[in-house]
């Protein structure tokens, strides 16, 4: 339906810059050098006028046009239906849409809602029609308005730039309003969440249980929402995953940098970026299925007790996803460091690990350091190797052979399923999701200052 | 001067003195460089042998996944059963009890077998879309109506999982998912030469299943396909759009300030937050379909905009000022000069940038599991509005499935996901080589 109208409108605007080009060529009469503009921006500018006022009322009329005649539909119901409490209302209104997209209702609809499907069906159809006609008509109009104010004079050019200016600068705008979107969604449920949980409870509270109960008299019923053994294992599987990655990830871009021959670094180097190219959700199943049991029966044949979901085996294969972004971060870093200053050290006498060790290393630190925090904060907001591979109970723990659970897992657990957004245990999900932003915001913010400061010193 | 005057008036015991200290420090110094070496050597081997090693573990899974074993067994499309009027009513056709030719085709190969536990065990043997595949000849040839025909007809996944030798048969009855009777039934069809691999097509053109030797890929297939054109119509041009702007039109005040710090933090901020924004956006405020590709695309395309324009002002900075200032001398507009000759040198880095998100953008799931694309979904999906999953959630959706057979799928799956990745990277590379110019 709407496809369809978009297309007619894209073919009216073709119509559009054919007329107004030939238009243009017509006003110029002997000479095009008549004109102010070229010929093509003529009909450009043509286009414009009879696509973009249209699509613009269709856009706004396709956002509007459900809620108008929802709004209709439920005066048009009979009063005894029309005045049920929300949630019911909700369930016919659902019903309704039901019949009308021809789905399956569940139960025999009674001739009330069949009505108001009826009525749903009529209104959608009057509303297809009139937007048809006034798109059309806005359309035509906008050809008409073009066509006849081409002259010699008319500066098409200017015109059309600024349109396509200001789309530009539209464009632009659309990373702030995502930056807005993600703080204001987050926030507005967060804000609901702590209405019913206070902050101090949320942050300090040492206990999660997010299980609302059905009845107050059930046991477990109140639900806890302290967030500390969340942050603590999201910490100490990052800490593990920080203990693989760092040595290894540091070693290899020093070894690349500094050692390797150029055939051996053209090799090994993407070799080692495949790692950042697999989809984690990849090294979720790796975790799951191949580490996890190797852990577990190793502990077991060493007579250590090991969860099948240690916090070992997700933070050992975070690791080595983390492990190109380490490398590759910290390669630029060392590269970045003049060569002047290393042939200063040979010349002393130091022998390479020397100058690696006493020269490289203290000029690169605060580059590394940066690109260390960049890689913990990848690590924190890490999703899909800690589903698959850590567990569920928030145990408040530092033993990396038990369960523990992450941030990140609980917001998967608490909006995977039914949501109810009334419910403290859904929006706990969306101030997890604002605490992981702040968190992930403020290292990253302090990590590209210090790599930006560093930077600065050598050019 | 002095210095080297200094130098040559010292004792000679004393220089003496330093090359004895510098030399005994010369084996400790050595053995210490080379230890470090080691250590780069180590940890540049680790780094390697982990990516060996997952690429084994998956295919080593994943590669009996593409073969699907068969039974064949004799069936005969019996008229009583399929067509009791005789009067080949399409409607009688499609409702008849095709069940009860594949038991009664089974019980043929087997007539020794009684009992009703172990004859459903028998039944057992094949997967339980057998009635369906009758059907599906039936209608297409109403003249196979009373013949006998030998037919290949898909196995369960335990068969498959025995025949591929993942069943340990030494193991006591009872922690065994195949019984003995059953091992004995198997194994005498595969004598027999009744049992056989054949190129598993379903993987490729079924939708999700609970049964595991009719559970495909082609669903999420399809679901990645839509919701990675959704993310691509929307996130190149905008990308695009907005790198040109930043590079070649805006000019340098706060406000663009603001924007670039934006698109830098975007770019590092954990996809979960994405679905977050996802949910309580597009799905509560404006009410678009939940596990639908274009809510999907909406979010991925979020996610990729920053890599697009990073990418994209990278090759717009590398396009030299003299192209711009030639076309400006010509007499150009800053549009023209933009779009008749800087957009089109700096276009091929900016399609490697796009590929290399768009594969990032394939890969991706956990925003995915907050707008609901983890449903189990059957059908494959039609359009942009259905519900769908994409590959990695399926692969997630499967990874959590006991089934041995599974497994197989899911690492299966994986290496699809994978040769994608691979092809788009390898695509972006070929691209890269093939118009790089230095200037």
């Amino acid at each position: 339906m709407l496809s369809s109208l978009l297309l007619t409108l894209l073919l009216l605007s073709s119509a559009g810059y054919y007329l107004g080009r030939n238009r243009a060529f017509r006003v110029a009469g002997d000479h095009i050098r008549n004109l102010h503009s070229l010929p093509s921006f003529y009909g450009s500018y043509t286009a414009l006028w009879c696509g973009l006022p249209a699509l613009i009322v269709v856009a706004v009329w396709a956002m509007l046009q459900p809620g108008v005649i929802l709004e209709l539909v439920v005066a048009g119901l009979p009063p005894e239906l029309r005045e049920l409490p929300p949630d019911r209302l909700g369930l016919v209104l659902n019903d309704i849409q039901n019949l009308v997209s021809g789905n399956i209702v569940s139960s025999a609809p009674d001739p009330a809602i069949l009505a108001a499907a009826e009525h749903y069906r009529n209104l959608q159809l009057t509303g297809h029609v009139c937007l048809w006609i006034v798109a059309l008509l806005l359309a035509t109009a906008g050809i008409a308005y073009g066509w006849r104010a081409i002259s010699p004079k008319l500066r098409a050019r200017n015109q059309v730039e600024r349109v396509v200016t200001l789309l530009l600068i539209a464009s632009s705008t659309v990373a702030i309003f995502t930056t807005v979107g993600i703080v204001l969604s987050v926030l507005f449920e967060s804000i609901r969440f702590f209405h019913k949980v206070p902050l101090t409870d949320f942050l300090l509270g040492l206990q999660w249980s997010p299980q609302t109960a059905l009845r107050a008299d059930q046991i477990g019923s109140s639900g806890a929402f302290g967030v500390v053994p969340l942050f603590a294992g999201t910490l100490l599987i990052s800490g593990i995953a920080m203990l693989v990655a760092v040595p290894i990830g540091l070693m290899s871009a020093l070894y690349l940098s500094e050692y390797a021959t150029p055939k051996l670094r053209a090799i090994a180097k993407p070799m080692l970026e495949i790692l950042a190219g697999i989809p984690t959700v990849v090294y979720g199943f790796f975790a799951a299925l191949t580490v996890a049991p190797l852990i577990r029966d190793t502990g077991a044949a060493l007579g250590l007790q090991v969860a099948s979901e240690s916090a070992l085996a997700a933070g050992l294969v975070m690791g080595i996803m983390i492990i190109p972004f380490v490398s590759s971060l910290s390669d630029d870093v060392i590269n970045a460091v003049p060569q002047s200053m290393r042939d200063g050290s040979y010349a002393l006498g130091a022998t390479k690990s020397e100058t690696i060790k006493r020269v490289l290393l203290p000029a690169a630190l605060p580059g590394i350091v940066g690109s260390i925090l960049l890689a913990v904060s990848r690590a924190i907001g890490e999703t899909m190797i800690v589903v698959m591979a850590a567990g569920l109970s928030a145990n408040l723990t530092a033993n990396p052979l038990q369960a523990v659970t992450t941030v990140t897992v609980q917001i998967v657990t608490l909006l995977t399923g039914d949501q109810e957004f009334d419910s403290a245990k859904t929006l706990a999900a969306f101030a997890l999701g604002l605490l992981l932003f702040i968190v992930t915001l403020i290292l990253n913010i302090i990590a590209l200052h210090v790599v930006r400061k560093y930077r600065e010193q050598y050019e | 001067m002095n210095k080297l005057d200094d130098s040559a008036a010292l004792p000679p015991t004393a220089s003496r003195d330093i090359k004895t200290i510098v030399n005994a420090g010369l084996k400790r110094r050595h053995a210490a460089e080379r230890r470090f070496r080691g250590y780069g050597l180590t940890a540049i081997s680790l780094g390697l042998a982990f990516v060996v090693l997952m690429f084994a573990n998956i295919i080593g899974k994943g590669y009996p996944a593409f073969w699907q074993t068969y039974i064949q067994v004799p069936v005969t499309f019996d008229p009583t059963v399929i067509d009791p009027d005789g009067r080949r009513d399409p409607k009688a056709l499609e409702n008849a009890d095709y069940a009860a030719l594949v038991r009664a085709g089974l019980r043929g190969l087997f007539p020794q077998v009684e009992g009703r536990r172990e004859l459903r065990s028998l039944y057992g043997l094949i997967s339980n879309n057998a009635p369906l595949t009758l059907r599906a000849q039936v209608l297409a040839d109403p003249t196979l109506i009373g013949a006998s025909q030998e037919i290949w007809l898909l196995a369960s996944a335990t068969v498959d999982t025995l025949i591929k030798g993942n069943i340990d048969r030494t193991l006591d009855e009872s922690l065994r998912p195949v019984k003995d009777n059953e091992l004995g039934w198997i194994d005498q069809l595969h004598a027999s030469g009744k049992i056989q691999r054949k190129f598993n097509t379903i993987l490729f053109s079924n939708g999700d299943s609970r049964e595991p030797e009719q559970a495909g890929i082609r669903g999420a297939l399809m679901g990645s396909f839509y919701t990675l054109l959704i993310t691509l119509l929307l996130s190149f041009p905008i990308g695009v759009a907005t790198a040109v702007y930043l590079e070649e039109f805006a000019p340098k005040n706060r406000w663009t300030d603001l924007i670039e710090v934006n698109i830098n933090n975007l770019a590092a901020v954990p996809s979960i937050v994405f679905g977050l924004l996802g949910l309580a956006v597009f799905i509560n405020f404006f009410g678009l379909p939940r596990s639908a590709p274009l809510v999907g695309g909406l979010v991925l395309s979020l996610m990729t905009l920053p890599v697009i324009i990073i990418a994209g002002r990278a090759a717009l900075t590398s396009v030299p000022p003299s192209i711009r200032e030639a076309a400006l001398g010509m007499g150009a507009s800053k549009l023209q000069m933009v779009g008749h000759h800087v957009l089109p040198l700096a276009m091929p880095g900016m399609l490697t940038g796009s590929i290399i998100g768009m594969a990032r953008a394939l890969g991706e799931s956990a925003p995915l599991l907050m707008i609901g694309m983890v449903a189990f979904i059957v059908d494959v999906p039609r359009g942009i509005t259905d519900p769908a999953t994409v590959l990695p959630v399926q692969i997630y959706l499967w990874a959590d499935l006991p089934e041995r057979a599974f497994v197989e799928r899911t690492s299966a799956a994986i290496m699809v996901l994978l040769g994608f990745m691979v092809l788009m990277n390898g695509l972006a590379i070929v691209l890269r080589k093939r118009f790089e110019r230095r200037w």
